[in-house]
């Protein structure tokens, strides 16, 4: 006998049970599916952060406070970067792209009768270049600006939609606190990240911020952007050195590596990705019992069936073929339409909730060849005890 | 065609030792047509199992066409079963959900014929009982007397030599009955060895030898003149 005539038995057996034959491959459906959007969701949360790591610029480092000084954990204090530190910095290494140092304070904004808190970033003009933004219209304020302590500010995207409207902004005078300003420009939108909103924010010349607005000499961090990327670690390495040297404290400082930061936040995502498809592969086995339950209970409901056919001639081998077949043909089904449910559910979710979904093709390769092992595994036990059965009493068995 | 040497069949039952066949030998020709009689219990349906491949003997040895059974592996015997040998049964034992021609062309799936072929052979095997227009019916839908002739039909279609039929009127009306022994007559006729299990003297009379067992042992083996029957089936 034929191996093909095998598969059209065990297809019209199954096509003869159709509602069995859908709840047992239910189990596998569901189960290859929420491995699928599962891993598209863990994936997509992945993807979601580092790109908006990417978005922060290429070849950064970040210099920030360190918690010098406070006993048992505490905020960090910005006290020991001041503007000296930028001078320390431009001179701490030769691969020094742009400096961009920032102080930013959270503060209410008005314009008119509309007020709302946002992120006040006092910086330079290198800022744009350094953290990837772009000027929508107006433009970005220059050295005379930043020199001058001049009253300007460019707002983000999110803000101009806020306050004014939609309406172009540029020239009309905004508020922060009391202080008023004149808006001459508008960043290019750069959407929601991990980090908080990137449009949601008031860029003020740094001058300004320090002397007029907050009356401080201190800086929130300074962004560093590195020549080439190979030379990320040294200069690393030269700044730590040349802010040791002038703050005496390792403490009080710290440099951050953005693409040590990347490969943080990708270890965790990773863990939550696997955390996600482990859960789903519990599922996906808890169908493949069901197949094993369902083919035990057809093995014994059939065992009248199987003597019949032993009597006219079939094989063992025939009738572990046909059983085995069938847990095969129900598991590969059920993965084919897991695959195309969890593909769709994944673009619904991704469409509707405002989650990013990526799907992967090793995840979808992975759970469908999964659920046929998972088939193949299942089906084995009863496919054996159906060959097994002594042919007299599966005749005899009412 | 059948030779059989000290056959026996003995199991364990909780502590008793049952002897279903003590020793049985028989020899039975080609075209001969027997009967074997006795009451439940007197090992007449296990030695019809042995002959028909499905159980393995405690001692003596059984020949068929020349080969010793027992000797055979598992899977030469699936094949005697699907080629020598057709089998028909008290309740039938047709697949409830196939249809008719269905069920007959099971043991040509399993011989290994081509589709096409199959679905000829069955219609004309069927066409041969007289079921010609019921071929797309399912067991369900067919009488008793019918049904056991699509079982007729399936036990024929690989062309055996030996039909072994297991008390084939027992669940049919004694006008059915004697339908199915015109067919059994008619294809001994042809050259088929028949070899049928009853316990009814009527039945067995329609025979051209009856073997009487009691207790697992032959207790009369005669030829009869037999009861000739005119076919007459109805479709």
């Amino acid at each position: 006998m034929k191996l093909s005539e095998n598969i059209l038995m065990a297809a019209k057996n199954l096509k003869n049970n159709k509602v069995r034959s859908l709840l047992t491959m239910l189990g596998v459906i569901i189960g290859v599916a929420a491995v699928i959007v599962m891993v598209s969701l863990g994936e997509g949360a992945k993807k979601q952060i580092t790109d908006s790591i990417s978005a922060m610029g290429s070849n950064l480092l970040i210099v920030n406070a360190g918690r010098g000084g406070m006993r048992g954990g505490g905020h960090a204090t910005s006290e020991p970067l001041t503007n000296k530190i930028i001078e320390v910095i431009t001179k701490g290494s030769s691969h020094i792209e742009r400096i961009a140092p920032r102080l930013q304070k959270s503060k209410l904004v008005k314009y008119g009768e509309i007020s709302l808190r946002t992120r006040i970033v006092g910086c330079t003009t290198s800022f744009p270049a350094v953290r990837n933004y772009q000027i929508a219209q107006g433009d970005f304020f220059s050295e005379a600006d930043l020199s001058g302590r001049r009253r300007v500010a460019v707002i983000g995207a999110y803000i101009a939609e806020e306050l004014y409207s939609g309406a172009n902004p540029v020239g009309l005078e905004l508020k922060i606190g009391k202080m008023r300003l004149k808006v001459i420009g508008v960043l290019a939108e750069k959407g929601q990240s991990n980090f908080g909103n990137s449009d949601d924010l008031v860029l003020i010349p740094l001058t300004t911020a320090q002397r007029r607005l907050f009356g401080t000499t201190t800086l929130s961090d300074i962004s560093v952007q590195v020549s080439r990327a190979e030379a990320m670690e040294q200069v690393n390495r030269e700044l730590e050195e040349a802010l040791l040297a002038e703050l005496q404290d390792e403490t009080k400082f710290r440099v951050r590596n953005q693409a040590e930061l990347l490969s943080t936040v990708e270890g965790t995502t990773q863990t939550f990705t696997f955390l996600l498809a482990g859960i789903a592969a519990v599922s996906l086995l808890v169908g493949g019992i069901g197949i094993m339950n369902i083919m035990l209970v057809s093995v014994t409901e059939r065992i009248r069936e199987i003597g019949i056919r032993k009597a006219i001639g079939a094989g063992q081998e025939e009738i572990l073929g046909l059983f085995l077949l069938e847990a095969i043909m129900l598991s590969l089904a059920g993965g084919i339409i897991g695959v195309i449910l969890g593909c769709l559910v994944a673009k619904l979710v991704a469409s509707f909730s405002g989650l990013m979904t990526v799907l992967t093709m090793p995840s979808i390769v992975l759970s469908f060849l999964f659920s046929v092992m998972i088939g193949l595994f299942f089906g084995v036990y009863p496919a054996y005890k159906a060959a097994g059965l002594d042919p007299i009493e599966a005749l005899r068995h009412e | 065609m059948l030779i059989i040497k000290n056959l026996s069949k003995s199991y364990q039952m909780g502590e008793q030792q049952v002897t279903a066949l003590a020793a049985v030998s028989l020899q039975i020709a080609r075209g001969e047509m027997v009967a074997i009689m006795g009451p439940s219990g007197s090992g007449k349906s296990t030695l019809m199992n042995m002959i028909g491949c499905l159980d393995q003997p405690t001692g003596g040895r059984l020949f068929l066409n020349q080969a010793e059974v027992n000797q055979l592996r598992e899977k030469e015997k699936a094949q005697l079963r699907n080629r020598e040998i057709g089998f028909v049964f008290q309740s039938f034992n047709l697949l409830p959900r196939l249809t008719a021609w269905q069920n007959v062309e099971l043991p040509m799936i399993y011989a290994g014929v081509k589709p096409k072929e199959r679905l000829q052979r069955a219609k004309e095997t069927l066409e041969l009982m007289g079921l010609g227009p019921r071929i797309d019916h399912r067991p369900k839908e067919l009488s008793g007397g019918q049904q056991q002739r699509v079982a007729i039909a399936r036990a024929l279609v690989n062309r055996p030599n030996l039909l072994l039929a297991d008390e084939p009127t027992g669940n049919l009306d004694s006008h059915s009955s004697r339908e199915i022994m015109a067919v059994f007559q008619d294809l001994n006729q042809k050259g088929l060895t028949v070899v049928l299990v009853t316990h009814e003297e009527e039945i067995a009379a329609y025979a051209k030898r009856v073997i009487r067992f009691l207790d697992g042992r032959i207790v009369s083996d005669q030829k009869i003149q037999q009861k000739a029957l005119t076919k007459e089936v109805e479709p």
